[in-house]
């Protein structure tokens, strides 16, 4: 067998950090036993009990809701951000814009939750919108958040692009919107793909901000998770967890086995 | 890509020459710059440039650095607009036009494709901004494909393709709108050595075929010397000199120009007969008089000039040579083979280096070598006078 060396170590280690407790979460989910931490029997039960606890499901599609439709709001307002803060010549207004644009990744959420809570409270007395807090406020406070993230990864690409490929497309005749939607943001797709993911995952994690701003209807799946831990865990959440670990592998297995592929072909082009 | 090819554009530019020199028989302007400016805060990049371009020709702006060759270049496809000045373009005020609305299209430094396009596509995005028929669109994209020879490569994408390649393509794509007047930015400059000689003719060849006018940057004077009619020397945003090649190696007219267009010697020298047909001019610390056989134009009260000698039109001998003027014995300093040529550093009476290229003609023959004492002479012609 080869020697283990110092890296190869590392990477083992590195391995076993991030994967054991998924993977020790995924066994336990087939736990019979009624208590979390010990285990029973292999059993399926709480797979079955996952699926009739209505409470829980309705959270779920709550939180994937949100984070869908949050992703794709703070992709649209990033990439404009974004735009502007690179190809906009230095203003006042630019300026101020670029360098606020990134105090929501600083800011503690705690204080970004309040704030926002604070701001749906002074709106609905003032001006009676929005009615109540729920669905709709939870989808703003994510957009905006999600935003900055999405403006920082879009603006990387932005600045990194040759700008004499869009000078190309002026010089051929296409308007600067024309330009913009044929050449700049197919060069950019691969980012906003990422800023939209990142965009779903933040919304789908988010715990803080959405207990600020959430009103009675709306519960997003952390928060039931979060509030179901205070009574003990219920093994039916290690049941859930395992499901969206393995959709996520999944999903990120296909994109491998696409992009694998995409690549093959083109070399074949290539070849031939 | 066979041979055939290959063949086919020399007989093509033959028939081109001809027609281009019909052409200049009557020139006719297409591109008129009058007095532009252009600063960047206090920075004067570009500092009163007025100059014509005829139709059919290809110009040069050639220039180091930081001579405000590129925004010009840039000012004319319209990404900067002058602060000062105007440009007309075939008679049409063209000053504060939009770049998307110029009859201009530009060949870029990096070449600029489209990544996420094929080669096809690339070349068709500038017909269909014009609306132009898909039928029609297919037709023309398919002569430019010819017209560079990349027919064979329609469906790559650009990441897919060489150097050489991308150049082509990005060629086609510039021409496929049949453009007024097509801007090339520095377009050899992605290329390595081999390619870019290759290159440089069948760029010309392409461009004379299609005779599109064309102004071109760059800051490699054998690039500019090999593929222009007309070059312009720019300096610190200004044009310091136009004209032909031949004109600005062999007529430059300061001594900035003659150093940075090839090499040269110059001597710091003082007039001591100044006649309407020669000049006869004395180097410190050299015991012969220079004779040159023409007039200086100015008469100036000043009788220090610069005498400028090119170093291929100096001749090495062993012999002392049996003349008045216009010699100079020196000891070889230092030699440089290149092969088809050497260069050699002579040490002259008045401690100066001087450059002096040889031939090598033969394949095996003994030249002077390190530390010999040779003779240098040159014709009555050889020399530029230049004033301080």
């Amino acid at each position: 067998m080869k020697k283990l060396s110092f890296s190869n170590a590392m990477l083992w280690f590195g391995m076993v950090f991030l994967y054991v407790p998924m993977l020790i979460m995924i066994i336990y989910s087939f736990n019979g036993s009624k208590l979390v931490t010990v285990w029973g029997v292999f059993s399926v039960k709480w797979y079955g009990e996952l699926f009739d606890d209505q409470q829980l499901l309705d959270s779920v599609f709550i939180s994937l809701k949100i984070a869908f439709f949050s992703a794709f709001t703070a992709v649209f307002l990033g990439t404009l951000t974004a735009f502007v803060m690179t190809r906009f010549k230095a203003s006042f207004g630019k300026f101020t814009l670029s360098t606020m644009v990134t105090a929501p990744l600083v800011m503690p959420e705690v204080i970004t939750g309040l704030s926002l809570m604070l701001l749906f409270v002074a709106m609905s007395d003032m001006l009676g919108w929005p009615a109540e807090r729920g669905v709709l406020t939870i989808w703003i406070a994510h957009s905006t958040f999600c935003a900055a993230y999405v403006a920082v990864v879009v603006s990387t690409r932005l600045r990194e692009l040759d700008r004499s490929i869009e000078e190309a497309a002026l010089d051929l005749g296409a308007t600067p919107f024309k330009t913009f939607i044929f050449i700049t943001l197919p060069m950019i797709s691969p980012s906003l793909i990422a800023g939209w993911f990142l965009s779903f995952s933040l919304s789908l994690d988010d715990l803080v901000i959405a207990s600020f701003v959430s009103g009675p209807g709306a519960t997003t799946l952390p928060m039931t998770v979060f509030s179901s831990v205070r009574l003990g865990v219920s093994p039916k959440i290690n049941a859930l967890a395992a499901i969206m670990i393995m959709t996520v592998s999944l999903l990120a297995l296909l994109f491998w086995y696409l992009s694998r592929r995409k690549e093959k072909r083109e070399r074949m082009i290539q070849v031939s | 890509m066979g041979p055939e090819w290959k063949m086919n554009p020399l007989n093509n530019s033959q028939i081109d020459i001809e027609e281009e020199i019909t052409q200049e028989a009557a020139p006719k302007m297409l591109l008129e710059i009058k007095g532009v400016c252009k600063k960047f805060g206090d920075v004067k990049a570009v500092d009163d440039v007025s100059l014509t371009i005829n139709k059919g020709e290809i110009f040069s702006l050639l220039g180091g650095s930081g001579s405000g060759k590129s925004t010009l270049l840039r000012i004319l496809a319209g990404f900067e607009i002058p602060t000062e000045g105007e440009i007309f373009l075939d008679g049409v005020d063209i000053t504060n036009m939009e770049p998307y609305k110029r009859p201009i299209n530009m060949m870029f430094q990096s070449y600029a494709l489209f990544p996420h396009m094929t080669v096809e596509q690339n070349i068709e995005f500038g017909l269909k901004q014009d609306k132009m028929a898909k039928v029609e669109r297919t037709k023309i994209v398919a002569e430019m494909l010819k017209l560079v020879h990349m027919e064979a490569f329609a469906k790559r994408k650009p990441d897919q393709l060489s150097g050489g390649q991308r150049q082509r393509v990005a060629l086609a794509r510039s021409l496929a709108k049949k453009p007024k007047l097509l801007l090339l930015d520095e377009p050899m400059g992605a290329l390595d050595k081999q390619l870019r000689t290759q290159m440089q003719l069948e760029v010309v060849e392409i461009i004379e075929r299609v005779g599109v006018t064309c102004v071109m940057v760059t800051h490699d004077q054998e690039e500019a010397m090999t593929m222009s009619n007309r070059i312009a020397i720019m300096k610190n945003g200004n044009i310091v000199q136009t004209g032909s090649p031949t004109d600005i190696y062999e007529s430059p007219k300061t001594r900035d120009i003659a150093q940075f267009i090839g090499s040269v010697n110059l001597f710091e020298s003082e007039i001591i007969a100044d006649e309407v047909d020669h000049v006869i001019v004395k180097v410190e610390n050299i015991s012969q008089q220079f004779y040159i056989g023409q007039g200086v134009t100015t008469s100036a009260e000043d009788k220090r000039v610069w005498l400028a000698i090119r170093p291929e039109k100096m001749v090495i001998r062993r012999e002392k040579p049996d003349l008045k003027y216009n010699w100079i014995e020196g000891i070889v300093d230092d030699i440089a083979y290149l092969g088809g040529l050497s260069i050699y550093y002579i040490k002259i009476e008045n401690e100066q280096i001087i450059q002096c290229t040889l031939s090598n003609r033969r394949r095996r023959y003994e030249p002077p070598t390190w530390g010999d004492n040779i003779f240098i002479t040159w014709e009555a012609t050889a020399g530029v006078v230049l004033r301080l």
